[in-house]
């Protein structure tokens, strides 16, 4: 079978006068057809520039020095950039924290929404309507007829939000890439469009890839997960054991630092330092200025990702690595 | 609550923001006739709450419910348009600047965004003499600096980097800087509006043990704003729960996420994202949250709440002590239907 989206040793760097920053160093991962992945970590870690590099969505002094993107087999990233723009909001759709990313201000919801359908169908504007009205009925917009008449800034946040999945959804994407969708919407909210963008992909067989800091919202919609730190994924698995056992120092700091629940009134573990900034990413293991268990090689030698028969997914660590 | 350790007593509050604008924008015609009309934000409705000596008291709602807006009128930065606020039995929202110094000093606030809060062009030792020499014009110089040295260790801000401007420090430092910009006056009150929301998960860690530590060795009092409801449920005594500039529900940390009472409460708790639970099983509310410039009648949460009945709609629920000693505003939880 071939996988849904396959991402190979990916370089992004941005050219600063200071030289060349490398926003992501060689990540690898695959997504089969309607599989959910999540890709997690702090501000900074390159979630967003990878998210973005899988269409070239990458704006100047940023570029993909080496790497290969296949989405459903075909090598997109060598595709020239017009051809890269038949592939965006088509087969692979973006959502954005900010849903005005993707809304005009100046045009109607019905407007924006007729337009992109006769963009990519060669039917009756009636129809387009008609295409509209069901979409907004599926994300569960009330009065749906009402809306296609309104502007944006006439609807609530969570609201735009959910116009924008449904306007996602018009081209029958099979990859749909979340940035931080939900972030800037209070919880009620947020639990009201991830459950609507859980059940379109299980629907729909879309694949999701959800980039987030919330290891919560994760663990409720992906079936795997893909830890990042400074520009490298340090550990990647099945969600669960991601969640439960979770391997790499890093992984293991962010999930004890969150509260556990149960209204214990402990002192959190907190990792203690900060996320390097990516001018100077330290020497070997990116994290060993932070990691409790820092060893000799662990200063001059990057660990690489890796498994073994006993555990499920992957993880890039000298602890590992000695054990084998 | 018990009135005796009260430390601050938030008495029938009411704030009303007029934003109806200038002149021009405010005519309007009816009936062929100009007038004039006012466009008014109801931010806070008739709240009343005690915050008792020591504890961590959390204001938990969606956007806009009104929590920094009480945050500020319990400051005294914005007067309240009716009601209360009283500093350990003492009025405090009739003084005037000069009677209101002290409590100035006693009562301080902590922001989101200490980027902002921070002063970008004095050094962290400017930021953190300035207000201490002004509130203690009797500490010499030097007595100052050793304050400023001790408080930094406190917030675990090496004292030697106390000539840095705070651009120099990352989110979370700026953070320990703007806790120690608090403590350097010695307050008895905290008001913290979003500490954590704007660092990253590591950070937010070192900070919410910070506020824990300064409470438990200082004695201090906290109205902690969030809307992280994981973080409420970690480090409160008890908590507010707001909805539309109405208190909705006021209980004890565990029995408000043990058993929350009112149907606003059990929305916002059964929202909460968990590590490790699969899927969605949280309640679902019809309709968008209204304005609070209209505000609807009776209980404001009616046109949201899958428990409405004809009360709802004319009569606002006043705020109860149900069996399990929590308190909410609820016509359904008096009339025992839920
Ligand atoms: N336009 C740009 N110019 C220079 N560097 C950039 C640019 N965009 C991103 N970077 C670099 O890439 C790194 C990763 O950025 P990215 O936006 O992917 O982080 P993120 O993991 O999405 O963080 P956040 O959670 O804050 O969104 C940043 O630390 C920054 O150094
Ligand atoms: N200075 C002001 N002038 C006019 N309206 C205001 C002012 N401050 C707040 N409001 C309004 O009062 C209401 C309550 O706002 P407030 O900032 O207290 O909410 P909040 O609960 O802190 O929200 P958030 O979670 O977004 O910070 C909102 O409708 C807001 O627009
Ligand atoms: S490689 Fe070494 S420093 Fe890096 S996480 Fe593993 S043990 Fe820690
Ligand atoms: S008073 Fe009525 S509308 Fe308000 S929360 Fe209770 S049941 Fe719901
Ligand atoms: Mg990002
Ligand atoms: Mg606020």
């Amino acid at each position: 079978m071939t996988h849904l989206l396959e991402v190979q040793d990916l370089v992004v760097k941005f050219g600063l006068r200071s030289g060349d920053l490398t926003a992501l160093n060689g990540i690898n991962f695959t997504l089969d057809p309607g599989e959910r992945m999540g890709l997690v970590g702090e501000s900074g870690a390159g979630k967003s520039v990878a998210g973005f590099s899988i269409i070239n969505l990458i704006s100047k002094p940023g570029f993909i020095a080496s790497g290969r993107v296949l989405f459903e087999g075909e090598e997109i990233s060598a595709y020239p950039l017009e051809q890269m723009r038949g592939i965006r909001g088509n087969r692979i759709s973006m959502i954005f924290q900010d849903p005005m990313m993707t809304l005009n201000p100046v045009l109607t919801i019905g407007t924006q929404m007729v337009e992109t359908i006769l963009a990519h169908n060669r039917i009756s504007t009636a129809h387009a309507r008609e295409i509209a009205l069901e979409k907004l009925s599926k994300v569960y917009i009330s009065s749906p007829g009402k809306r296609l008449g309104q502007y944006p800034h006439e609807l609530s946040g969570g609201m735009r939000q959910r116009v924008v999945i449904a306007i996602s959804l018009l081209t029958n994407p099979s990859l749909i890439i979340a940035d931080e969708p939900t972030t800037a919407l209070d919880v009620t909210i947020q639990a009201e469009v991830m459950a609507l963008l859980l059940e379109l992909c299980k629907n729909e067989h879309m694949g999701l890839i959800l980039i987030t800091h919330d290891l919560g919202v994760v663990s409720q919609v992906t079936e795997k997960i893909c830890v990042m730190y400074a520009g490298r994924i340090v550990e990647q698995g099945p969600t669960e054991s991601i969640v439960t056992n979770p391997r790499h120092p890093y992984t293991r700091g962010l999930i004890q630092a969150l509260p556990q629940g149960g209204g214990g009134r402990g002192r959190l573990h907190q990792i203690p330092g900060m996320m390097p900034n990516l001018t100077s990413i330290p020497p070997g293991c990116a994290f060993h200025p932070r990691c409790e268990h820092t060893m000799d090689i662990c200063r001059s030698k990057a660990p690489q990702l890796f498994g073994d028969s006993e555990t499920p997914g992957l993880v890039a660590c000298h602890l590992y690595a000695q054990a084998r | 609550m018990t009135d005796s350790k009260s430390l601050v007593r938030i008495s029938n509050v009411v704030k009303h923001f007029d934003i109806s604008g200038g002149f021009l924008d405010r005519i309007s015609f009816s009936g062929g006739r100009p007038s004039l009309t006012t466009t008014t934000v109801k931010a806070l409705n008739d709240v009343s709450l005690d915050i008792t000596q020591g504890e961590i008291l959390s204001v938990v709602g969606e956007s806009g419910c009104g929590k920094s807006t009480l945050g500020r009128t319990v400051l005294g930065l914005y007067p309240p348009t009716s009601g209360e606020i009283a500093f350990r039995d003492t009025r405090i929202d009739n003084l005037s600047a000069r009677q209101m110094l002290p409590y100035r000093r006693k009562m301080q606030m902590v922001f989101q965004d200490p980027y902002a809060s921070l002063n970008p062009r004095m050094t962290v030792r400017q930021i953190l003499e300035e207000p201490t020499s002004f509130h203690f014009p009797d500490l010499s110089r030097s007595q100052v600096q050793d304050k400023v040295a001790e408080v930094m260790r406190q917030v675990g801000v090496d004292p030697a980097w106390a000539g840095r401007y705070p651009h120099e420090f990352s989110g979370g430092q700026r953070q320990r800087i703007s806790i120690a910009r608090a403590l350097m006056v010695d307050p008895e009150f905290i008001v913290a509006d979003e500490p954590i929301s704007a660092l990253d998960v590591s950070i937010q860690a070192q900070i919410l043990n910070l506020i824990m530590d300064c409470q438990e060795r200082f004695g201090l009092t906290y109205m902690f704003i969030t809307h992280d409801l994981s973080v409420v449920e970690h480090i409160s005594t008890r908590v507010a729960v707001m909805y539309l500039g109405t208190l909705c529900e006021l209980a004890d940390k565990k029995n408000l996420y043990g058993e929350p009472q009112h149907p606003y409460s059990r929305a916002l708790l059964s929202a909460i994202p968990r590590l490790g639970s699969k899927g969605f099983s949280h309640m679902r509310l019809k309709g968008e949250v209204p304005t609070p410039i209209n505000l609807p009648p009776g209980c404001v949460f009616h046109t949201r709440c899958p428990f409405t009945e004809e009360r709802c709609r004319r009569e606002i629920p006043a705020l109860r002590t149900l069996p399990n000693g929590s308190r909410a505003a609820c016509h359904a939880l008096e009339e025992g239907r839920i």
